[in-house]
């Protein structure tokens, strides 16, 4: 007993160090979606390109998609942007974009200058379907299934590294499951 | 002088960063501002971690504030605001979160290192009761000694 005893201390040094070391690495700011695994929240926005149409929640409904959430009033936007020209150029990435807290005039001119990779954008001026997304902060990603049902949520930049590691495997578990 | 208008500056300007946050609504009644208030101060802002949503100005907390009073006019409980909000932002938000297994050790945490304290505490003293016991602070040869020693210097003291 009085032998173990002297263990004690090296003990909790090596729990408290394996409790520690697991937390190194992590991002605190990168939150999990409490929609991963639901259904995408029901909607009716119109379209950012086509301002007498309407979209709801069934445009995710047949293909998997990637939603984008930008605006041209956030500067991580720009900086991925180039990448989402990427991924739906090369890769052939069906990508819908959501337009957040955002004019019209001024995302049209954005996308005019820099390019479009978005098959539909969803116009979000006030951010409601932000908001029942849990968007805090653009830009983010969901990766949502033939289904509708959301599968992932990035937060942070999308490049070709983000692709590779983390949305692909996501995509390629959605295809075999669907 | 100096010191009253430093005095003035200060209530005036504290008077205007709260001004942001609380004026905007109205309500029918002290104690629902109240539970708008309990509220507010128990959910977390999702983007800026250390602040609940009452004290941060950032657009989602403005965003959420909305919400909480938005739903609050359509009569919702407290715990239906807080799990629509739980429902979006996930269960971050909640800066008491509920017991679960995730969330068990978070909870148990101070109660064990409470109860380990007091086994330590109990052990110490058991200990040193047993050492006391089967010890006494000194043998007979040593108390007679100390006896003797005490004697000769009394003697000595007093002639």
């Amino acid at each position: 007993m009085k032998r173990f005893l002297l263990f004690l201390p090296l003990l909790v040094a090596i729990i408290v160090g394996a409790v520690l070391f697991a937390g190194i690495g992590k991002d605190p700011t990168k939150l999990d979606s409490a929609l991963v695994g639901k259904q995408v929240p029901a909607f009716s926005l119109k379209d950012l390109k086509n301002p007498e149409s309407t979209l709801n929640e069934s445009l995710f409904r047949g293909n998997i998609t990637l939603l984008n959430v930008w605006g041209t009033w956030c500067p991580a936007c720009r900086d991925e942007h180039e990448d989402l020209m990427w991924l739906a150029r090369e890769k052939k990435v069906a990508i819908i974009g959501l337009n957040y807290k955002d004019n019209r005039d001024d995302a049209l001119v954005w996308l005019d200058r820099l390019g479009d990779p978005y098959r539909t954008i969803i116009y979000d001026p006030k951010g409601t379907l932000g908001f029942d997304l849990g968007v805090y902060g653009a830009p983010e990603t969901f990766v949502i299934d033939a289904s509708g049902v959301v599968r992932y949520r990035h937060v942070g930049v999308v490049n070709g590294r983000v692709w590779e590691q983390v949305l692909l495997p996501v995509i390629n578990d959605a295809r075999e499951d669907g | 002088m100096l010191r009253i208008v430093c005095l003035f500056l200060a209530i005036t300007a504290s008077a205007m960063t709260f001004a942001d946050v609380s004026a905007v609504y109205g309500f029918d009644s002290r104690s629902e501002e109240q539970r708008y208030q309990n509220l507010i101060a128990e959910l977390r802002c999702p983007k800026c971690q250390n602040q609940n949503i009452a004290d941060s100005n950032s657009p989602i907390s403005k965003d959420m504030r909305n919400a909480v009073y938005q739903m609050m006019l359509d009569g919702a409980s407290n715990e239906e605001i807080v799990d629509s909000l739980v429902g979006r932002f996930g269960e971050f938000v909640k800066y008491k979160p509920d017991l679960d297994s995730r969330t068990f050790m978070l909870w148990a945490t101070p109660a064990i290192a409470v109860l380990v304290g007091l086994l330590v505490v109990a052990g110490v003293v058991a200990r040193s009761r047993k050492a006391g016991i089967a010890a006494p602070a000194l043998s007979k040869d040593e108390q007679a000694r100390v006896d003797k020693m005490l004697a000769e210097r009394n003697q000595s003291g007093n002639g």
